[in-house]
């Protein structure tokens, strides 16, 4: 497979040079200097890497970046939503490592979804770990965002 | 019987083991500089960090607390670091009420060793009781200092002035003046009066300072940071605990710094790709260690806990023996909880780097100066050669007080000759940080017919002695913690063994309610004349609806407790569905004291709630034969969005009294009050975390 040369990143065609099995979330990070993603885990457990390929979440640590090429990848770097401001106004954080992959996975729910009834939420959120344990919180900043939207 | 001070030092478990490595030594000065306008000093020894660690002496020179540039910027300086328990915002908070400014015109740095006051660490929940107040003697010195200034330039008595959103203005004069132009062209040094009193928190819910940062992803935690330059760092782990080198083959390899010293192999690549790849071409043979039987996780290891025991110091009032003579109903019971893991979600991470002699590094610690003497010890330098700075972290619960990963960058960034960035794998976290100690608790009591209890005797194996000796009014009582020969490196963890300890009394008062016939409830308000800790009883309960007599009411469970100057009830209630247990219901009251930010308050209470399910329903590090065996969060069950119940929070506020830290002890009485809230559904009784080991 040969190496892996342009990403499109948050709307922008960025070259790069990387060989196709890298994960995609070292490629962000350490090519790309996007260090909102954030490694957790490795294993796709905690869903602190998550990033949108095509609208679609995904786990960016156990994406080969080879399988985000030609595709649109959204970080946090590039999103601009309403749920971002309800995680402020309900204080839906501690520490805050978590924040990105929550807000991300919780933007792709709201577009498929977006009045997402509580079980919707923890359904869809269940692979995102928040270690300091604001899970209530994460959820009424989704029930606030999609009543706003 | 007078009233005996705690015997068991509440942070016996902070690890206090030397250095891992020790490398070769160079030498040259580091110097801090401090600007100009007006500055407030404390001199040392008296300050919050006030009590030398061991046989460490507190620095003599003066340290700045607080600087009101030319340009009226305020910066304030504080060794305590922010993980995630929001004290960056509470501080703030503190230092913008006593000057009367707002909170975003204050700069608070925070764990800089080349800029801070000396600061012993942050946990204890020490940052509020004892921090909060230094900074509001700071800010109000500076303060007075100011309306002195403005005093002077308008030639008007003090009492005509008033200052208000960071200025300061004078019935009847000109415009008002902010604290930039009073400071303007001026050198003045103030110091604080060390006992002068404080004013009480006001109360407010400001907004978590660099929540617009986070949800932006621009906040830059250690992992985040880069150098021009910079190498990314992996370490050779041993295959087990205690091995050592026998043998090491490590080819050579362009680009990449290969570093061999004693028990240390590590590489330094110009990309994280090649660092790994690097570690998996050195080939090394170890010896391990022989590990004693027992030393495995499982039922076996609370009698191997108990076997390698020292006898401890007990804690007695009156005697236990005629106590239990004149008891009606005896029990004895044992408990036991597991290890656990910290597992915050960002793993240790360091970035090294060395200029000639100097050595910067930036680190997730919680004891940024106990990270710099480590690193000093391990190089032979001086320590005002080795500056540690902790950008705001990827929390911590006590478990990062150690700087070996700190070690690590630093040993790799002297070889190669250029920063390097060391980030452990979830799998390293998992295995070579330390855990909360897992103990044994043995209980044995008696009661009388009228339901005051007789007679308390809680032995403690290993877990600790924080909280080890309760609120409840028995005059014949023994307490006795006894270390033991942990076979995991054990340390701190969020509210110590006051959890363990929790667990196992308010599991044991529900007992012994069941043996009376009694309300839970009932029997614990009849052995308990601490008003504070009746009142939070009384809070929870009447919002849970404690003893309606709702038949609805089935599976419900309530505890309580003391730690830390916190007073702390919960209510649960659960259910069971397919063998697991299922938390429908919390109500927690918590009596901290004055309270500072409500609603950051909360959030800490429904965290520590939401975190204690994970210990007290599925969270254990398996372990055998010096390995980790679940080292992932695919094999070691963290609380999720799924396990959450519904979490009701009532703060007894007590703007009467100083303010406790409250961090830790909300995790306390989650445990046992689902624990006999299973007793109360089925009358299984589960003396264990967590409780679904054994099983239902």
């Amino acid at each position: 497979m040969p190496r892996v040369t342009e990403l499109t990143v948050n709307g922008t065609r960025r070259p790069i040079d990387a060989d196709p099995d890298i994960p995609l979330l070292t490629v962000l990070r350490d090519h790309l200097s996007l260090t909102g993603a954030k490694y957790g885990c490795g294993e796709g457990q905690c869903g602190a890497c998550t990033v949108l390929l095509d609208g679609q979440p995904a786990r960016s640590c156990i994406t080969p970046v080879r399988a985000a090429a030609g595709k649109q990848i959204t970080t946090i770097e590039g999103i601009h939503h309403p749920l971002q401001d309800a995680f402020v106004e309900e204080g839906a954080m501690q520490c805050g490592y978590c924040t990105s992959g929550m807000i991300v996975s919780g933007v792709a729910l709201l577009k498929k979804t977006p009045h997402p009834t509580r079980e919707d939420i923890v359904r869809h959120m269940n692979g995102n770990i928040c270690r300091c344990g604001t899970y209530l919180r994460i959820i009424a900043a989704i029930q606030k965002a999609a009543q706003h939207a | 019987m007078p009233d005996t001070p705690a015997r068991i030092e509440p942070e016996r478990y902070e690890l206090t083991a030397p250095p891992a490595y020790r490398f070769a030594v160079d030498r040259r000065d580091f110097l801090g500089l401090l600007g100009g306008g007006l500055l407030v000093v404390f001199s040392a020894g008296a300050q919050e960090s006030g009590r030398a660690r061991r046989s460490e002496a507190l620095p003599q020179d003066l340290d700045a607390w607080l600087h009101i540039g030319e340009d009226g910027a305020v910066t304030i300086c504080t060794g305590k670091t922010e993980v995630g328990q929001n004290i960056r915002t509470s501080l703030s908070q503190a230092a913008a009420e006593e000057l009367h400014c707002p909170i975003a015109s204050i700069k608070l740095v925070m764990a800089d060793t080349a800029l801070v006051p000396y600061d012993m660490g942050t946990f204890g929940s020490r940052t509020t009781p004892t921090m909060a107040p230094q900074i509001r003697r700071a800010a109000a010195t500076a303060r007075e200092a100011l309306l002195d200034l403005a005093a002077e330039k308008w030639n008007v008595d003090r009492a005509k002035l008033s200052i208000a959103d960071g200025k300061i203005a004078c019935a009847g004069a000109a415009a008002p003046i902010g604290f930039g132009e009073l400071t303007k062209g001026q050198k003045i040094a103030k110091t604080i009066a060390p006992d002068a009193p404080v004013a009480r928190p006001l109360c407010q819910s400001v907004p978590k300072l660099a929540a617009r940062e986070i949800v932006t992803g621009q906040h830059k935690y250690t992992s985040d940071l880069t150098r021009p330059g910079m190498l990314y760092g992996r370490v050779l782990r041993p295959p087990a605990f205690g091995a050592t080198l026998a043998n090491l083959e490590a080819p050579s390899l362009p680009g990449v710094t290969v570093v061999h010293e004693n028990n240390f192999v590590g590489v330094a690549a110009p990309d994280a790709r090649t660092a790994a790849a690097s570690l998996r071409q050195i080939k090394a043979e170890w010896n391990r260690e022989p590990v004693p039987p027992g030393a495995a996780f499982g039922p076996g290891l609370y009698e191997y806990l108990k076997q390698t025991s020292e006898p401890g110091q007990p804690d007695v009032h009156g005697s236990v023996a005629d106590g239990m003579a004149a008891a009606d109903i005896k029990l004895a019971a044992a408990y036991t909880v597991a290890y656990i893991a910290h597992a915050p979600l960002e793993p240790r991470a360091a970035l090294a780097e060395w200029d000639g002699g100097k050595l910067t590094v930036s680190t997730g610690s919680q004891v940024p100066f106990g990270v710099r003497r480590e690193l000093a010890s391990a190089f032979g330098i001086p320590e005002d050669r080795v500056r540690v700075i902790v950008p705001d972290a990827g929390a911590a619960y006590g478990g990062k007080h150690s700087g070996e990963c700190a070690v690590e960058a630093a040993r790799l960034a002297k070889a190669a000759g250029k920063p390097v960035k060391l980030v452990w794998t979830r799998e390293e976290e998992f295995t070579w940080s330390y855990f909360r100690p897992a103990g044994l608790i043995e209980i044995s009591s008696g009661v009388r017919r009228d339901g005051s209890i007789a007679a308390w005797e809680c032995h403690n194996y290993n877990s600790g002695g924080s909280a080890l000796v309760g609120k409840y009014d028995i005059a014949n009582q023994r307490n006795v913690f006894h270390p033991a020969k942990s076979p995991l490196r054990q340390g701190s963890y969020r509210a110590l063994a006051a959890t363990a300890n929790h667990f196992a009394r308010e599991v044991h008062i529900d007992e012994l309610a069941h043996a009376l016939h009694m309300d839970p409830l009932e029997f614990r308000l009849k052995n308990l004349k601490d008003e504070r800790l009746r009142a939070v009883l009384h809070a929870a309960a009447e919002r849970f609806r404690w003893g309606t007599g709702n038949s609805k009411d089935k599976g419900i469970g309530i505890a309580g407790g003391f730690e830390k100057n916190g007073y702390i009830a919960t209510c649960a209630q659960v259910d069971i569905e397919d063998s697991r247990i299922r938390i429908l219901r919390v109500v927690q009251a918590f009596d901290c004291g004055a309270v500072v930010n409500p609603d950051h308050l909360k959030n800490q209470i429904q965290g520590a709630i939401s975190m204690a399910i994970g210990g007290a329903l599925f969270e254990q590090i398996r372990f055998g034969d010096g390995q980790i065996l679940n080292p992932r969060f695919s094999q070691y069950r963290v609380p999720r969005f799924s396990d959450m119940p519904e979490i009701e929070v009532v703060l007894v506020d007590r703007p009467d009294l100083p303010s406790a830290g409250a961090g830790e002890t909300p995790i306390v009485g989650l445990a046992p009050a689902v624990a006999n809230a299973v007793f109360h559904l089925n009358a299984t009784r589960l003396r264990s975390l967590p409780l679904l080991e054994g099983g239902l």
